[in-house]
């Protein structure tokens, strides 16, 4: 058994039973991060924070939100939205941060993938990072159903219906994963107890592996420049800060994320009090009603371009597309066959596969919103194409890739 | 700076996404509607001066308004009571004692000479098939057939409340709420108003029995309602965040613009109703806007202030760094 001795502080007492200075050397004033690095590297704590703001305003709302067909609309509308003290505040911070943070982690993961960030010992980050994602689309689905709005109720029967595999026709899945035939009370039901709780739980765990995944590979930095950790760390803790290529998290990195979770609160709170209807579509306000279906159903913005690679093709090829477009990006550590983990503006051609990629996912979003009509469709179904001949072209455009 | 630059493109490629599937695409979804004032500019314009007393003695008289019509502001109760009333009709015929106040004076005109035409639903009541309006048009009293509406718009002019007299959920109430209902209460200026139905308020009822009776009459009322109109018309309660303010004045000037061959009449109220029709559904389904704003304006001062120390301990620790 450890021995203990009589406490001088509080300190003391905690750092014998907890090892708390261990802890903080550890987690914070030695944990090395590169110095190298510009203001997309914040992201991760901009995460943190965004994530944090969903937690608190949902426990909030969870208080006063009634998971019944008959009441959830009304108690969403009325109850939280004009007689709760402040319920309006807590819906809108949550609405907004729902979508904000997709946008964050569409940078998050762009960043990603222009440095390199996902190889030489760093897969294990993207792969923790996009089920991260996964569970964050879940999440954000789920949570649409709950105001039990027209737009809830018809985009919970149209992508369950994708569960039927088309020809496959498993509408036997489809009524499982409902609990009836049509959305109804048990699938709200089951859809309000993914929402605050199981996803929660799985998003808190995966944020852990995310974190401790980072540890051994060490953050990238804006170079790719392979970096002595311990040896820089010994600079720095020489006092030889200012040559060191490495800072501490806390509070060197701690800092800089500060400054820019600052000015990100800023647009952030813009958004929650004068321009929140992005975040939370008009449709949505009409109460769900099953005999009435909306002229357009369209998902949220963050779910537009995988939306758009289902749409333009037949059923079956559409969802072999989809089911394409949902797990491709976890084999990207993969079909980069370049040993190359620097920016992609010295890759040679994957440089343009990198701004390719990102315009065609900004056309696919666009395209997945407006009506499927004419000019629109076309471009829709070429945007589609061009995302999967994207990716059967990454292992090609890689192997040659020269070393640098 | 290169942060700069990076800070540039992400903002650009944020706001370029942004445009496309918020304005670009909302404009490509539903066609633009301009707005016309509420001039009614298919309708004539009144040449002729009314003279009140005349009107008055047409209201009451050979017009035959007060056959259908109360007129409280006179003293003159409604004929028949609104569940009655629509299972005549098909909706309760207004009271009259604000429609001066509350109406464009040529859509009155327009509406007292051929109602179907006036209220747009001409596609409904088509008189050569039969299809007779409840509302029956004048054909005169013997005189100068122009210069009798005019002289009975003269006279609701002359009843009604001053505009400014006129409350939001008046304009409402006498406007819309005989076909619509808003079934969420709501707080104004400290005081709790119950939720609306097509017979009135709703009371608060000490015994069950009362309250049932009440609900009972809505239920009869709406049914007369549906089958008038085709359908229930929905419920308001959220209307201003559904639709918005722009597309619920547009449709309120003009029905037909977004679904034709509704059977959503033009109800014909001038601008200033308008705008208290809007109010009163900001009352209801957008309560807290004041408070919004309020909030709003503090959290942001102490958000740049935040920002400003951010910086600053940056700033602070990374000096060192360099």
């Amino acid at each position: 058994m450890a021995h203990f001795t009589k406490a001088t502080s509080l300190h003391d007492w905690l750092n014998q039973r907890l090892a708390i200075d261990t802890l903080r050397r550890v987690l914070a004033t030695e944990y090395w991060i590169p110095k190298n690095i510009n203001f997309l590297w914040a992201m991760g704590m901009v995460l943190a924070i965004t994530f944090a703001f969903l937690l608190v305003s949902g426990i909030f709302l969870l208080m006063y939100y009634q998971p019944n067909v008959d009441l959830a609309f009304d108690s969403v509308n009325y109850t939280i939205m004009q007689e709760v003290g402040y319920g309006w505040l807590w819906r809108h911070v949550h609405g907004v941060a729902a979508s904000v943070v997709f946008l964050i982690i569409y940078i998050h993961m762009f960043t990603g993938i222009y440095y390199g960030s996902y190889k030489k010992g760093r897969e294990m980050i993207w792969l923790s990072g996009m089920l991260l994602f996964v569970a964050f689309s879940a999440e954000a689905f789920s949570g649409y159903m709950l105001p039990w709005g027209q737009m809830s109720y018809w985009a919970g029967m149209v992508i369950t219906n994708l569960f039927a595999g088309g020809s496959l026709h498993a509408d036997g899945l489809v009524e499982w994963i409902r609990g009836d035939y049509v959305p109804a009370q048990a699938f709200l039901n089951r859809f309000f107890m993914l929402h605050v709780l199981l996803i929660p739980l799985a998003i808190i765990g995966l944020i852990v592996l995310h974190f401790g995944a980072l540890r051994i590979p060490h953050v990238n930095n804006q170079d790719g420049e392979e970096i002595d950790f311990e040896a820089e760390a010994a600079k720095y803790k020489a006092g030889d800060k200012a040559n060191s290529k490495v800072i501490a998290f806390v509070n060197d990195f701690m800092s800089k994320d500060m400054m820019v979770v600052g000015i990100y609160l800023i647009f952030f709170f813009y958004l929650v009090f004068y321009h929140y209807d992005f975040a939370m579509d008009p449709v949505n306000f009409d109460p769900a009603n099953g005999l009435k279906t909306p002229a357009h159903i369209y998902p949220e913005w963050y779910f537009l371009w995988s939306y758009e690679i289902l749409r333009p093709f037949s059923t079956d090829v559409g969802l072999i597309a989809f089911a394409f477009a949902q797990v491709i990006f976890f084999a990207l550590p993969f079909l980069d066959r370049s040993p190359n983990a620097v920016p992609a503006s010295r890759r040679g051609l994957f440089k343009f596969w990198f701004w390719a990629m990102l315009i065609d996912m900004i056309v696919l979003t666009a395209m997945g919103k407006v009506p499927p009509e004419g000019m629109f469709s076309a471009i829709g179904f070429y945007a589609a194409l061009t995302f999967i001949g994207l990716w059967i072209a990454l292992p090609f455009i890689t192997k040659f890739e020269k070393k640098v | 700076m290169k942060e700069l630059f990076i800070l540039a493109v992400v903002t650009v490629f944020t706001l370029l996404t942004y445009y496309l599937v918020e304005p670009f695409a909302h404009s490509q979804m539903h066609k633009h509607i301009e707005s016309e004032g509420f001039a009614y500019k298919d309708l004539p314009a009144l040449t002729k001066k009314g003279d009140a007393e005349h009107g008055k003695e047409l209201v009451m008289g050979a017009g035959a308004c007060v056959g259908c019509h109360g007129i409280k502001a006179e003293g003159m109760p409604a004929p028949m009571d609104a569940v009655t009333a629509a299972q005549s009709y098909g909706v309760n015929p207004p009271d009259l004692s604000t429609a001066g106040a509350i109406y464009e004076p040529k859509f009155l005109a327009a509406l007292i000479k051929n109602p179907a035409h006036a209220l747009m639903v001409e596609h409904k009541f088509d008189e050569s098939k039969g299809q007779m309006h409840p509302m029956t048009s004048f054909y005169g009293a013997g005189g100068d057939l122009d210069q009798e509406i005019a002289d009975m718009v003269a006279y609701l002019q002359s009843i009604a409340p001053k505009a400014e007299e006129v409350t939001p959920a008046m304009a409402f109430e006498n406007a819309c709420g005989r076909c619509h209902a808003i079934h969420y209460e709501y707080n104004l200026d400290g005081e709790l108003h119950p939720s609306w139905t097509q017979i009135g308020e709703k009371p608060v009822f000490k015994k069950k029995q009362d309250e049932l009776k009440f609900e009972t009459k809505v239920l009869d009322y709406q049914e007369a309602l549906k089958k008038y109109m085709g359908t229930l018309p929905p419920d308001l309660s959220m209307y201003i965040r559904s639709r918005g303010e722009h597309y619920i004045k547009t449709f309120v000037e003009n029905p037909q613009n977004y679904l034709k061959g509704t059977a959503m009449p033009r109800v014909g109220v001038n601008a200033e109703a308008a705008e208290k029709i809007i109010e009163h559904l900001e009352n209801v389904g957008d309560s807290k806007r004041h408070k919004r704003e309020e909030v709003g304006k503090n959290v942001m001062i102490y958000i740049f202030i935040f920002a400003i120390f951010a910086i600053l301990w940056k700033k602070e620790v990374w000096r060192d760094l360099h």
